[in-house]
């Protein structure tokens, strides 16, 4: 899968990681799919409720609004993102075991460094998880 | 009836339950997913309190959350 994500966007997740640091941001990203290439076309940046620098929960009436929203705008929901304030980008253990949606691709972004975020995008899949082609244009 | 399944209208028995329409779907792992009828939201253990009836907009929202460890 390749996934192709606006500039603009890819600084809206790197601004609502840099917001919450060093809590755990994360949101919701929609767009267009067709012939193996998701085109991002907007990024929801959803509340953790757990409010926390190791985990992220979204609550699912805000992952409602977000859904009727991409609908609203004849996009559909393709994955989502995170960040790991001290961590980097790639999928934990703890990540990889509540990925339950192996249709969606999963967005990490790393603060390790916070003037130097990396992106990266995942299939995750039981324990199993293949970086998908990124490409920020 | 008519349910509005995820944005798309589908036909279903009268008699369907929300554990039908999940099987239908294909929803996997329906043991994370959360239901939401009319945007009234139920866990995996209420699922059983629904009753679906002609017109209902169903969503299925998979839960999003992970952590750094």
């Amino acid at each position: 899968m390749k996934v192709i994500l606006p500039a603009e966007l890819y600084q809206e997740i790197y601004e609502a990681a840099k917001a919450v640091f060093p809590e755990e941001a994360c949101g919701l990203i929609g767009g267009t799919e067709e012939d193996g290439v998701r085109q991002i076309k907007k990024v929801y940046v959803l509340e953790n409720i757990d409010h926390s620098n190791e985990h992220f929960t979204m609550a699912p009436k805000d992952q409602l609004a977000a859904v009727k929203d991409m609908r609203a705008n004849g996009i559909k929901p393709l994955g989502n993102f995170h960040s790991h304030p001290e961590s980097p980008s790639r999928p934990s253990d703890e990540d990889k075991r509540l990925a339950y949606d192996k249709n969606a691709s999963y967005m990490i972004i790393s603060l390790m460094e916070t003037n130097k975020p990396v992106l990266n995008c995942f299939h995750i899949e039981g324990d199993i998880s293949i970086k998908e082609e990124l490409e920020v244009q | 009836m008519k349910l509005i399944i995820q944005g798309q209208a589908k036909e279903y028995d009268d008699a369907a339950t929300i554990n039908n329409v999940i099987e239908n779907e294909k929803v996997e792992t329906p043991e994370y997913v959360t239901v939401s009828v009319n945007d009234e939201l139920y866990d995996t253990s209420e699922f059983e309190k629904i009753s679906l009836k002609d017109g209902d907009s169903i969503e299925f929202l998979y839960f999003m959350g992970g952590g750094c460890k």
